[in-house]
């Protein structure tokens, strides 16, 4: 095989999918995917609810279809990709070194790299929940691959833990298959699923969303027989006395997701300790000079619909990353996070590079009503928005121009803040 | 009939049928587990001690410093991980450091090397990171970190190698001599042999007992431990114990030799001999005391925790030999810490007393040597792309988070004792041991479980037993 | 009269909608922060409706279950009568995305479609 191109994408679920499309519609016609998996989509195969792409298609599409869209223009566009393949490592001078069965272990070296690799779920262990550790305790993506690719029940009565939104539609799922979901308990006062997945998911099926509740403990030696579950107070910590107990054969985690940076940490790109994922410029490209990053790798995403459009971004910047065609210089401007506002995803805008528009993508530390999203040029205040409401569970976005930017010549730094 | 039949395949079942097959004797394992390595061996601090730390003149004493002065050559011979990290008890007061020099002038009477005390400055160039009020700590060279799964696994396979039988998912229900044999009877059949080796670990009492008079009583000691990602590797460079004190015996944090971090353990006495479960207070307190002796451990980065059961026996001693009214019947008794460490100096010496007795010829063609299942990256690219070409398997990726090849987990499946469900194939090749904790490799790893054993997807258990992962095929309608 | 009680869906507010009802009329929605509320409301109280999606069991091919989904949004009340005909239906391998498996589900004229391709 070619061991030169000018984009390797790792990953080919709905990130690299559209960062691919992306650099071949720009121009650079030497792009290839390498995808683990066993067939481009990533993640979304296993997503087989409906609820995708209202923002991109205007049409509600259940996760596989909304991949197929992507592929077949991958696949039309001619664009190389190489499915089980695995990347073993990428080195700080782009060169990606890969291994499948077929090719054996390969390096290919690439003028730019596309980090489009995902998340993972946290895991029990994470979690410190005590107890035993018996069979029968899922994430609730596993559980999914099980139920929705594999075709396998993993019990018949189920508890969640976590009102994650995999959690609520895993709750659904096991229901339609007959199973009893007995309760969702999430640890934060607040859901951080869609409320119409609560309303879908949990509503529509009688299934209780218990807010401000966690596992206290794991019955089972060999396999799960029963949870406790217990009310937690502000502190987040169990109260003593609100216990009861709840017989399941089956205990599904929803409980967050956390970017999946491993080789982006062995290439030696700078991660971003809020976010997890890499810390990337108005051109989402990360610490080393033609790595791009995008998707559940930058910052996990609430809608599909956002991945493809940041990935998009990405494909764009990287083939002119790759085509050489980069203004090298200009003054970097910091963007910060404040009052309520956690990240945002770039965290530097260079005015030189940026296009007329730049969207800034953040999260919120809590759950605020008729807050405003300000925006500060330094000192001055240039934006002020009132929101009805602002929660963790989705993302929000301002837009800058370069236009008013320009307007203010000693710029050093944009604050982006949630304000009551 | 056997000429011995050993009850449990723990870390000392497995050293002593490993040391019995150099013999011409046929040798029976009954474990009622699924694998090698399902009780106290499988949950522990993993490290080997030098033995300074059990007083002059013990079976402890004696077994740990022979089973550590072992370590490299079996290790070597198994091909298992071990490493001579050292470890540093520390104290957090000056005036605590005559009982370090009271440990040290033990650690030498029980022939411990290269026991000495380092003080604050020496130590921070050590370990970087130990606490801010430590003052002083018992060096000690000879201290190792091991894999206690691939140690057991090694050594049950090596003796499966030479013959030696494993009986598995078999409880041993009564222990009786008749007719000058003892017999052995299990959930499904009744065995009998010459010599018993009772290596049963927290229920070893109940099989001495079953035999003989001088009744022993185990208690079992749960500890709780957390396990640190290999994200924080390098945090500390040796096994960091704490010197006891009136408030306790403190934990440790030490290395693995997989690269994570093992705090632990908590000491709680229970009565279930099955009670294997974490708790709340149990992980608090582990994360609480580590501060003591390291400074800034990220236990946020913690990716399981777990615990593990001590056989304690009353004595608070190893109970090693032929019992004293029961001819033929070996204890491996009362193994707590440093059980781990002291178990090939055990399964050495509890071999060599029925080789003795039962007139044991050597095994001519004893094979002492065992290759561990292959590791790619060790490989360079060439020898790797060689390797795939051979066995294409090893080129794909199972487990992510620890990089576990399908053709190392075929490996692990097809090789003598091979693993037959999820846990087997864990801690054979570490795939499910990461960061995700199975999240991503378990349907693969069930799905080629269950094509090499022929089964069902519903038949492939977590751990054997009732611990099957999924119930039933949707659009079955029950 | 009849009070009844939902959470609006669209967007995180999830504002609850309380809809007051004489026998299938509605008399009176409160509750709501915008007109998207109000419609929701109405809807679901008088003509609920969801789309189902679950998978098919395939047979002849490498895959043994293919995803699908009702191919528009069918009565709310229906979705364990479409699931029943769901579960007990079988496609031949190979099935092509956007495939009908099953017409007309549990008589609510709408088909069941493959939402993604097995072989």
């Amino acid at each position: 095989m070619n061991k030169a191109y000018d984009i390797v994408i790792v990953g080919g679920g709905p990130a690299g999918l559209a960062a691919a499309i992306a650099a071949r519609e720009s121009g650079t016609q030497s792009v290839i995917i390498l995808e683990r998996g066993e067939q481009l989509g990533g993640i979304l195969n296993q997503c087989i609810h409906n609820g995708f792409g209202l923002h991109t298609f205007k049409e509600e599409l259940t996760g596989p279809e909304y991949a197929h869209r992507f592929i077949q223009k991958v696949i039309d566009m001619g664009i190389e990709y190489k499915l089980d393949t695995m990347v073993m490592d990428i080195s700080p001078e782009r060169a990606v070194t890969a291994m499948n069965r077929e090719d054996g272990m390969f390096v290919i070296d690439a003028k730019a790299v596309i980090l489009a690799m995902g998340c993972r779920e946290r895991p029990r262990g994470a979690l410190n929940i005590p107890g035993y550790r018996p069979a029968g305790i899922f994430s609730a993506g596993t559980a999914q691959r099980l139920v929705n690719i594999e075709g396998y029940m993993p019990g018949r009565e189920v508890v969640i833990l976590g009102s994650g939104d995999i959690g609520l539609i895993m709750a659904r799922r096991m229901t339609l298959e007959g199973a009893k979901v007995k309760c969702v308990a999430e640890l934060m006062p607040y859901s951080g699923g869609l409320k119409r997945n609560i309303v879908q998911c949990l509503d529509d099926f009688g299934i209780p969303l218990l807010l401000s509740h966690t596992v206290v403990d794991i019955e089972g030696k060999e396999h799960i027989t029963a949870v406790t579950i217990a009310e937690v107070g502000a502190d987040r910590r169990p109260i003593k006395g609100t216990e009861v107990r709840y017989t399941c054969d089956t205990l599904l985690l929803s409980c967050g997701l956390i970017p999946e940076n491993e080789l982006s940490t062995s290439a030696g790109v700078r991660l971003s300790p809020i976010t997890n994922g890499p810390v990337v410029n108005e051109s989402l490209e990360t610490s080393i000079p033609g790595v791009f990053a995008c998707g559940n790798v930058l910052h996990v995403h609430d809608l599909v619909d956002y991945v493809s459009e940041e990935a998009a971004k990405a494909g764009q910047t990287a083939a002119r990353y790759a085509q050489g065609a980069v203004e090298k210089g200009g003054r970097e401007i910091e963007i910060h996070a404040g009052g309520g506002a956690r990240y945002t995803v770039p965290s530097t805008v260079c005015i030189d590079r940026m296009d007329d528009r730049l969207t800034v993508r953040f999260r919120a530390g809590d759950v605020y009503k008729d807050a405003y999203v300000s925006v500060y040029f330094d000192e001055a205040r240039v934006m002020r928005k009132k929101k009805r409401i602002i929660a963790p569970g989705e993302m929000e976005q301002i837009i800058l121009s370069r236009e008013q930017m320009k307007e203010y010549p000693d710029l050093k730094t944009i604050t982006v803040k949630i304000e009551r | 009939m056997y000429d011995v039949i050993i009850i449990g395949a723990g870390v000392i079942g497995c050293a002593v049928a490993r040391y019995l097959s150099a013999y011409d004797a046929d040798v029976l394992v009954l474990e009622k587990n699924e694998d090698v390595c399902a009780g106290t061996s499988k949950a522990n601090s993993a490290i080997v001690h030098s033995g300074y730390d059990a007083e002059n003149g013990t079976l402890k004493a004696r077994f740990n410093v022979e089973g550590n002065c072992m370590m490299d050559e079996l290790c070597r011979e198994l091909d298992v991980p071990f490493e001579r990290i050292g470890s540093l008890t520390v104290c957090t007061d000056e005036g605590d450091i005559p009982a370090l020099e009271e440990l040290r002038q033990r650690g030498i009477n029980n022939g411990v090397e290269g026991l000495r005390i380092v003080r604050r400055d020496e130590l921070l160039s050590m370990e970087p990171n130990i606490g801010d009020d430590v003052a002083a700590a018992l060096y000690a060279p000879t201290a190792g970190i091991i894999c206690p799964f691939k140690l057991t696994i090694a050594l049950g396979e090596n003796a499966a190698v030479n013959g030696a039988q494993f009986k598995f998912d078999t409880e041993v229900k009564k222990v009786y001599r008749e007719g000058g044999l003892w017999h052995i009877v299990t959930d499904d059949a009744e065995y009998t042999s010459r010599a018993v080796v009772n290596a049963a670990g927290v229920y070893s009492d109940i099989f001495n007992n079953m035999v003989s008079t001088r009744k022993l009583n185990i208690t079992p000691r749960r500890g709780d431990y957390i396990l640190l990602d290999r994200s924080v590797g390098g945090y500390v460079r040796h096994t960091i114990f704490q010197l006891p004190t009136k408030l306790g015996k403190g934990v440790l944090v030490t290395p693995t030799v997989h690269g994570n971090t093992i705090v632990g353990p908590t000491a709680y006495d229970t009565e279930d001999r099955e009670e294997t479960a974490t708790s709340a207070d149990g992980i608090d307190s582990v994360i609480a005391k580590s501060a003591i002796s390291v400074k800034g451990l990220p236990t946020r980065q913690v990716i399981t925790s777990f615990a593990g059961l001590r056989a304690h026996e009353d004595g608070g001693e190893f109970v090693l030999g032929e019992a004293e009214d029961a001819e033929d019947f070996y204890n491996c008794a009362g193994i707590e810490s440093p059980g781990l460490s002291a178990a090939p100096a055990i399964g050495k010496y509890t071999a060599r007393l029925i080789k003795d007795r039962l007139q044991l010829g050597e095994k001519a063609d004893f094979i002492k040597e065992r290759k561990d299942i292959l590791d790619p990256s060790a490989l360079s690219i060439e020898e790797r792309n060689e390797l795939i070409r051979r066995e294409p398997a090893y080129g794909t990726i199972v487990c992510r988070c620890e990089s576990v090849t399908e053709g190392e987990i075929l490996d692990a499946i097809r090789r003598p004792l091979g693993a037959r469900s999820l846990d087997g194939v864990k801690r054979r090749t570490r795939a499910g041991m990461g960061r995700c904790q199975a999240g991503f490799c378990s349907p693969k790893v069930m799905e080629i479980l269950r094509r090499e054993l022929g089964v069902e997807l519903t038949d492939i258990t977590k751990s054997g037993g009732g611990s099957y992962i999924v119930s039933s095929r949707t659009k079955d309608g029950d | 009269m009849e009070i009844r009680e939902l959470t609006c869906i669209n967007c995180p507010m999830g504002c609850l909608l309380t809809v007051t009802m004489d026998g299938d009329t509605v008399t009176d929605i409160s509750g709501y922060t915008c007109p998207r509320g109000k419609t929701y409301a109405e809807k679901e109280v008088t003509n609920p409706t969801r789309i189902v999606t679950s998978t098919v069991r395939v047979e002849g091919g490498r895959s043994e279950r293919v995803p699908c989904k009702t191919e528009s949004d069918i009565p709310k009340d229906k979705i364990f009568d479409v699931m029943r005909e769901i579960d007990a239906a079988t496609a031949q391998a190979p099935v092509v995305i956007g495939e009908t498996l099953i017409h007309d589900v549990a008589g609510t004229g709408v088909d069941v479609i493959a939402t993604a391709s097995a072989i």
